[in-house]
């Protein structure tokens, strides 16, 4: 049907300037959904070069300093320029007002500041990179990174530095339109999850960046101005820089993970078509993993010769940290439990998550452990751990979230018959890739190591195999959303029959979002078993 | 944000106490991250004091008490003058306001006049970590270096936030000239002495704990 | 949330404390009174800081969500120093560990 187009915040005004001058939060989000797809490339590509060495057994594709280099950038630029901006950065920037039926966030230009400063960063630190790159890994552990290495630490860090303004900006940002602009009747218990562990994830983003920010900034101190807080010719302790370091980057791995819990509550509510169970519980849990996340960090510490009793009691919160974690599963498994399941692409990614963030988070509880983390620290057991958690986890949150959201930010239904073969794609090509390092790592295998003895091959091989599959389950969407663009099924602004503010916009939204404030009357995922099973509503069966 | 002295407010918010209410909270969660950004630096001092004691109360001797406690009143001086610019603005009473915000700025400037002074010195007296460092007694000679590298990084850091607040101040002032500020919009003026007085607060910190180590 | 607006002479008021508490912190610093001087310093800086926070930063008569941020912002920072900087002082005095729990993780060998 060709009636007159709409206006929406696509269509209202063309041209670059109308994009790079933006302070409207949906365009913010498309422009970080670019530069972040940018990103991700750069991060696979080099892990791409990382397992093609590691086909062999010995150190023949690149020599021990470049492998070096590849690792490190490829921690870099996925951890400060990927997974920690992804969701909040484009799905929290494009639906939190929506989701609030608010008209913007509370300071748009500080918002498009905060891309400007991440598009900085990157291009320090990538101009680091193409310079000659740091050899760091990207925990720039002193004394290596501020005494010993001669690479290009500073521009590499400097962009790090940079980019977690653009954090913080976004936090900030955040937790202000949280609290003073919500619409009428939309009381806290009645806010989406997704509002929730934004908040939760803002809150982190407040207090944890600026210690990492500071703690670089000391690198690049004592590397260029001899102020020598972690040299230990000056009486300085480089277990105090370890301290410093994680006390962010653990709960980094929560601004990672729990945007993408609040897509997974979105994802199995819907297409569950069940109102979620535990609801005020797992708003509390994702407030018990921000303020628990921030009392675990010396877990990353147990063989650095911190004391033993650190280590107890880092030990023994970190599996207490599981366990706000775990109720969310249980209750994403009991709102599923009797519920109207609808095989989409999102469920799948959401399903996909339940079960590989599981293996991820009980593995973590062993290696809470100390004697067992002991035993594989530096290993790949670390390396599946952590895989498990961000790539099982957060990045099938993130594509989940693209997928559900798609017809609502670009007004377009994607191919779902395909999205669901990839979808499957991923996660058989992430299991192949992620699940021999845990056998790798658990026999010996140390992680950075570029070269490692024979009879570790065939997992290698497989683990290789794996990553090539999971390659292209990451590159079908990529082309089938562009394609979409242009020939996909135009949108209904309620494709998924979904509750939730922004399912009551149009798809895409007017750049006012919505033409009348609305009112709430009713609380979250009101779903009711007499409602239509999601399969008669979706566009395509 | 908008301009007008009359309430007016930017499209996004419902009205200019909703709209003052967001920029007063966002002004405090920022003052957060500066809390936490410092706190880094705090944490390495506590650790190092605790560990050599006597190496830092010999390299705090060398700082110049005087110079410190007058820099502490001017800082103090100049967070009353911010307060009263906030009244002034609240008030309505424009030559007030820009007197205020003047004085605030002069008293600014005046601790950065005095800070360089000291740096001077501390460079005259090989002091300043690196190469060219040296202290008489070998054996503490690294301990005290650790101090002076955590003195500049402190003192360097404050001192970058002070210029920053110079910056704020010109443009409050301009504003203030042309009558921006007043009942109806004393926002940025609020907001910004909210930032000054962090900054205050940073100092009265870093007086005792960098100039009054074992002074007895 | 009200735009309150406090007195001149209140301002002025917090003014003279806060210079009489910078006096005492001064004078106070030469006299030795052992581990006191340390306690004394913090208390008065503290003391310093809060007339800042209430008064100058209007803080008393701000909403319940600001002093909840300032509880927070103190809190987290305190718990940055505290447990960073009581490890790696243990670490270089493990005489001073509570219970005589060893220093050395047992992976680093003996002594």
């Amino acid at each position: 049907m060709e009636s007159a187009r709409r206006v929406d915040y696509l269509n209202v005004d063309y041209g670059v300037r109308s994009w790079l001058l933006t302070t409207d939060h949906k365009r913010i989000a498309l422009l970080y959904l670019v530069s972040i797809t940018i990103m991700f490339m750069i991060g696979g590509l080099s892990a791409v070069a990382i397992r093609l060495e590691l086909l062999t057994p010995a150190g023949d594709l690149l020599q021990a300093d470049n492998y070096n280099k590849l690792f490190t950038m490829h921690g870099v630029v996925m951890v400060f320029f990927f997974l920690i901006p992804s969701i909040p950065a484009v799905l929290g920037n494009f639906l939190l007002p929506l989701m609030i039926g608010a008209r913007d966030v509370a300071f748009p230009r500080l918002n498009l500041l905060s891309w400007y400063v991440f598009v900085t960063g990157g291009l320090v630190t990538l101009f680091g990179m193409i310079t000659g790159g740091a050899d760091t890994g990207w925990t720039f552990y002193t004394p290596y990174s501020t005494a010993a290495a001669t690479t290009k630490v500073i521009p590499v860090a400097l962009g790090v530095f940079i980019n977690g303004f653009s954090s913080i900006l976004t936090g900030l940002n955040f937790i202000v339109t949280i609290h003073t602009l919500r619409a009428p009747g939309l009381r806290w218990f009645r806010l989406p999850l997704f509002v929730w562990t934004h908040y939760a994830t803002s809150i982190i983003f407040i207090l944890g960046t600026p210690v990492i920010a500071i703690t670089l900034a000391l690198v690049g101190l004592e590397r260029g101005f001899h102020i020598g807080i972690f040299d230990p010719a000056l009486g300085g302790d480089p277990v105090l820089f370890q301290h410093l370091f994680w006390f962010y980057s653990h709960p980094a791995v929560y601004i990672m993970i729990l945007p993408s819990m609040g897509v997974i509550s979105e994802l199995v509510t819907c297409f569950a078509r069940k109102k979620l169970y535990g609801y005020t519980v797992v708003a509390g849990a994702s407030f018990a993993i921000a303020f628990l996340g921030f009392l675990v960090w010396g877990h990353h510490m147990f063989t650095s010769s911190q004391t033993i009793l650190s280590g107890l009691i880092f030990s023994f919160l970190s599996m207490a940290v599981a366990i706000p974690s775990a109720v969310k599963v249980f209750n994403w498994t009991a709102t599923l439990y009797r519920g109207s399941i609808a095989w989409s692409a999102p469920m799948l990614y959401a399903l996909g998550f339940i079960g590989l963030f599981t293996i991820g988070g009980l593995t973590g509880i062993m290696l809470a452990s100390t004697g067992l983390d002991v035993h594989v620290h530096d290993t790949y057991f670390i390396v599946a751990h952590f895989h498990y958690i961000m790539v099982g986890g957060a990045i099938m949150g993130y594509l989940g979230g693209l997928h559900y959201w798609w017809p609502k930010i670009t007004g377009r239904m994607y191919p779902e018959p395909l999205a669901r073969i990839a979808g499957l794609i991923v996660f058989l090509g992430f299991n192949l890739t992620f699940f021999p390092q845990f056998v790798l790592g658990y026999l010996g295998m140390p992680r950075r190591y570029h070269a490692y003895p024979e009879e570790f091959q065939v997992l290698n091989v497989f683990s290789t195999a794996g990553a090539s599959v999971l390659g292209v389950g990451y590159l079908l969407p990529l082309l089938y959303f562009t394609w979409s663009l242009r020939y996909g099924e135009r949108a209904p602004a309620n494709p998924w029959g979904a509750t939730g503010l922004e399912w009551q916009t149009s798809s895409p939204p007017p750049t006012e979002n919505f033409a009348v404030t609305p009112v709430v009357t009713q609380d979250a995922y009101d779903y009711h078993e007499a409602a239509a099973p999601v399969s008669e509503v979706l566009v395509r069966g | 944000m908008a301009e007008a002295v009359h309430g007016a407010h930017a499209h996004h918010f419902d009205d200019a106490v909703q709209q003052r209410e967001a920029a007063t909270l966002g002004m405090w969660i920022f003052l957060v991250t500066e809390v936490m950004f410092f706190g880094g630096l705090f944490t390495a001092y506590v650790t190092y004091r605790a560990l050599y004691p006597d190496a830092f109360a010999h390299a705090s001797h060398h700082l110049d008490v005087v110079l410190g406690t007058f820099n502490t009143a001017v800082l103090i001086t100049s967070s009353l003058t911010m307060a009263l610019a906030v009244y002034a603005a609240q008030v309505g009473r424009r030559g007030r306001l820009v007197a205020c915000l003047c004085l605030t700025a002069l008293l600014g400037a005046t601790f950065l006049v005095v800070k360089v002074f000291e740096y001077a010195e501390k460079f005259e007296h090989h002091l300043v970590p690196g190469p060219a460092f040296s202290w008489p007694e070998t054996a503490e000679a690294p301990n005290v270096q650790l101090f002076y590298s955590l003195y500049f990084a402190m003192t360097g850091l404050h001192a970058l936030h002070m210029v920053i607040g110079l910056g704020i101040l010109t443009w409050l002032i301009l504003g203030a000239r042309r009558g921006r500020f007043g009942p109806a919009y004393a926002t940025p003026v609020e907001v910004s002495g909210l930032y000054w007085h962090f900054v205050d607060i940073v100092w009265i910190f870093l007086f005792p704990l960098l100039y009054l180590i074992g002074r007895h | 949330m009200s735009t309150h607006v406090i007195a001149p002479r209140v301002y002025v008021g917090i003014f003279l404390a806060l210079m009489v508490f910078t006096a005492l912190t001064t004078w106070v610093a030469f006299i030795d009174l052992g581990p006191l001087n340390v306690v004394i310093m913090l208390v008065i800086a503290f003391l310093k800081a809060s007339l800042v926070v209430l008064f100058f930063m209007h803080a008393r008569y701000e909403s319940q969500l600001t002093r909840v941020t300032i509880v927070a912002a103190v809190f987290w920072l305190f718990v940055l120093i505290v447990i960073s900087a009581s490890d790696v002082f243990m670490r270089a005095r493990p005489e001073a560990l509570p219970l005589g729990i060893g220093a050395r993780s047992a992976v680093m060998g003996p002594g």
